[in-house]
């Protein structure tokens, strides 16, 4: 086992490295820099501009450049985000807690709304109930996350007042109130993001379900005299659960990415609102970080998924 | 009824008596997955099996014998009929009597791959069952029984730890076989438990359940779709179509001596070791019709050599042609 995972490491050094060089030409191929506006800035002389340049390295090859970002990723130097005046790290590491504790959340809401509905439904096909969930999990995930935010914005925010709709860090409360600020500006952001991965959940779960409670050993389990419920949550959903764990978890990156739509409706300051202001101010070094971070979690969230696998199903073996 | 009563006049009081047994599944279709129609898998079954006997049946595959093996221990729901066990009324059973039900009749499955769970121990497995009916009190008693099913199926103690994935056809079906026995059942449905393996393995599987039947007295519906594995193991036979039994006899009797021409089909088929005998060969013509639309009448007309007017207006009863000798036919 912890010669598999080693291996798994060193093999992810080679994609990573491939990952990050075309990232990196692609930012440096696209058109704009980050001094384009001291270009057009009239109060900057040509000579400063020119030296600014030379000092960040902006005429070198972009091979040479991409190894000077390499090198200095490699020693825990992330660059310096010429828009926020800041290191990018501390940038990066400022922003994570919100996204992790928004999209976190939601994934428990999702995972604790479409389990239960999933394997009911599942249990009880083509039943009323099974019919009901169907039809709120097909609308659920038709309806994209930028709409239904909106929508809770306006009626949460704006007609009836209750609910916060821009994300603050800087909360001037302390104790209990700051917590309980904390969760109200969250319920929302929150909401939207859960509901929307709970409508794939419930789907993939019910499917999971059907698929393994038609098989043998199942019926098996009933003629053992088992009762029902047992059946269902041992040898159903235990068994189920195998391939729904492993779809959690290769889904994570792209719900980091499907929270940047979330986090800028709701003016969350994670790291997905930071890449998009990156992205609209042409700030390179976050983007590039902010990117390779992704890129990490595909990796990363590839590995556990792998390992949660052979965990949970004992004909898997980590070779 | 009353000839099926005089066949048991000589057999003791059945063990389990199965009368007009149905099991209709809906069929579902459209946008809605509404009910459009049904498959009458089982249609009117009756037979009975005495305590310690083995009772095979047999038919092509989907005519129904699996889905009445499970209704017998309302694995299905059956959708009519008459079930009892021991003189007992299986249909009213619910909850847990339904439950204590299973101490008593057990089912072992076709493919040893798919009817144990692969996430458990082969000891979880067997020892679940001994659990569910409070068969061990203790830790060492409980590891005690399943190191002892494990013998007596022919496997070992240290099987006990390791899970289904690791083991052979054959074995898993020992497991199987080990998993039943443990509620120390009084019958078994032994749902094709020798189809999904090699000849070989076949051979060792039907000698391992014939002891066993010794042993503990156990009786035995043995299903198949093969005349031949069930000639050998069965005292008395029934030959299902579409549903519905159409021929009852004792196993000698229904080999030297088939009634129903679709018996005398499906024997034909059946290889003689004596190259000397030599059969002729019956092919019915057509395939198997669905059991979605059957054929009126007798359900077998559309293929029967003999068929005649009658056949396609008039469902023949299951009647005596000789002592304990059952068929259903208009003409034989
Ligand atoms: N759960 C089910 N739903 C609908 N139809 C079924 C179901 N189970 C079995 N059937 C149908 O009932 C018929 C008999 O099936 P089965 O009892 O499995 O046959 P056998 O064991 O003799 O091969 C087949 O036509 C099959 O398609
Ligand atoms: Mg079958």
């Amino acid at each position: 086992m912890g010669n598999y995972l080693l291996r798994r490491l060193i093999v992810a050094v080679p994609s990573l490295l491939g990952i990050s060089l075309i990232l990196f030409v692609l930012l440096a191929l696209a058109p704009g820099d980050p001094f384009g506006e001291l270009a057009s800035n009239p109060n900057i002389p040509p000579e400063v501009r020119e030296a600014l340049r030379v000092k960040f390295g902006m005429d070198d090859p972009i091979l040479v450049r991409y190894l000077h970002w390499l090198v200095a990723m490699v020693h825990g130097d992330w660059g310096f985000s010429f828009a926020s005046r800041v290191n990018v790290d501390t940038l990066i590491l400022q922003r994570i807690p919100t996204t992790l504790y928004v999209v976190g959340t939601a994934q428990l809401l999702a995972l604790a709304v479409a389990l239960p509905i999933g394997v009911l439904a599942a249990t009880r096909p083509y039943s009323i109930f099974d019919q009901i969930a169907n039809t709120f999990a097909f609308i659920g995930f038709s309806l994209p996350t930028f709409f239904t935010g909106l929508l809770l914005i306006l009626i949460f925010s704006v007609n009836l007042g209750w609910l916060p709709f821009v994300y603050r860090t800087d909360i001037h409360a302390t104790g209990w109130l700051w917590y309980w600020e904390n969760i109200k500006q969250a319920i929302m952001p929150v909401t939207v993001l859960g509901l929307y991965q709970a409508a794939s959940y419930t789907r993939y779960i019910r499917s999971a379900v059907l698929d393994v409670i038609k098989l043998d050993y199942v019926t098996t389990a009933r003629a053992k005299g088992l009762d029902e419920s047992k059946v269902i949550v041992k040898h159903v959903v235990r068994n189920a659960l195998i391939p729904v764990v492993t779809l959690v978890a290769l889904q994570m990156p792209t719900v980091f990415g499907g929270a940047i739509v979330t986090e800028q409706i709701f003016r969350v300051p994670g790291i997905g609102s930071l890449l998009i202001s990156a992205i609209l101010a042409n700030d390179t070094p976050v983007i590039m970080a902010v990117t390779f971070v992704f890129a990490c979690l595909v990796v990363l969230f590839n590995l556990i998924a792998d390992i949660l696998y052979g965990w949970l199903d004992p004909r898997i073996s980590f070779r | 009824m009353s000839a099926l009563a005089a066949t048991d006049a000589t057999a003791p009081q059945p063990l389990l008596s199965v009368r007009d047994l149905t099991k209709a599944f809906p069929i579902r279709g459209g946008l809605l997955k509404r009910e459009i129609g049904s498959v009458r898998a089982v249609d009117g079954v009756n037979f009975e099996i005495g305590p310690s006997e083995t009772f095979g049946l047999v038919g092509e595959s989907g005519c129904g014998k699996s889905t009445t093996g499970r209704c017998v221990l309302r694995l299905i729901e059956p959708s009519s009929g008459e079930l009892r066990f021991e003189g007992k009324d299986v249909m009213s059973l619910s909850g847990d009597r339904l439950r204590a039900l299973r101490r008593d009749i057990q089912i072992i499955f076709q493919d040893p791959y798919a009817s144990l769970n692969p996430r458990m121990t082969v000891g979880a497995i067997i020892g679940e069952a001994l659990t569910i009916h409070g068969l061990a009190t203790s830790r060492p008693q409980y590891e005690a029984r399943i190191v002892h099913l494990l013998e007596t199926v022919g496997l070992q103690a240290d099987h006990m730890t390791r899970y289904p994935h690791e083991f052979s056809g054959g074995q898993r079906q020992r497991i199987g076989i080990a998993r039943a026995l443990a509620v120390e059942p009084k019958l078994i449905i032994c749902d094709e438990p020798v189809s999904a393996l090699d000849v070989s393995i076949q051979a060792q599987v039907i000698n391992l359940l014939e002891d066993l039947q010794q042993r503990f007295g156990i009786a035995y519906l043995f299903v198949a779709h093969d005349l031949s594995v069930v000639e050998h193991i069965s005292r008395r036979v029934a030959v299902m179509y579409l549903g519905r039994i159409v021929e009852t006899a004792a196993s000698r009797q229904l080999y030297s001596t088939p009634k129903h021409p679709y018996t005398e089909a499906l024997l034909s088929a059946v290889p003689i070791p004596d190259p000397s005998v030599k059969r002729k060969r019956i092919r019915l013509k057509g395939e198997v019709p669905s059991p979605i639309n059957p054929p009126s009448g007798c359900h077998f007309h559309s293929r029967c050599p003999l068929a005649k007017d009658i056949c396609s207006t008039e469902v023949p009863k299951l009647k005596e042609s000789a002592p304990g000798h059952l068929v259903a036919c208009h003409f034989r």
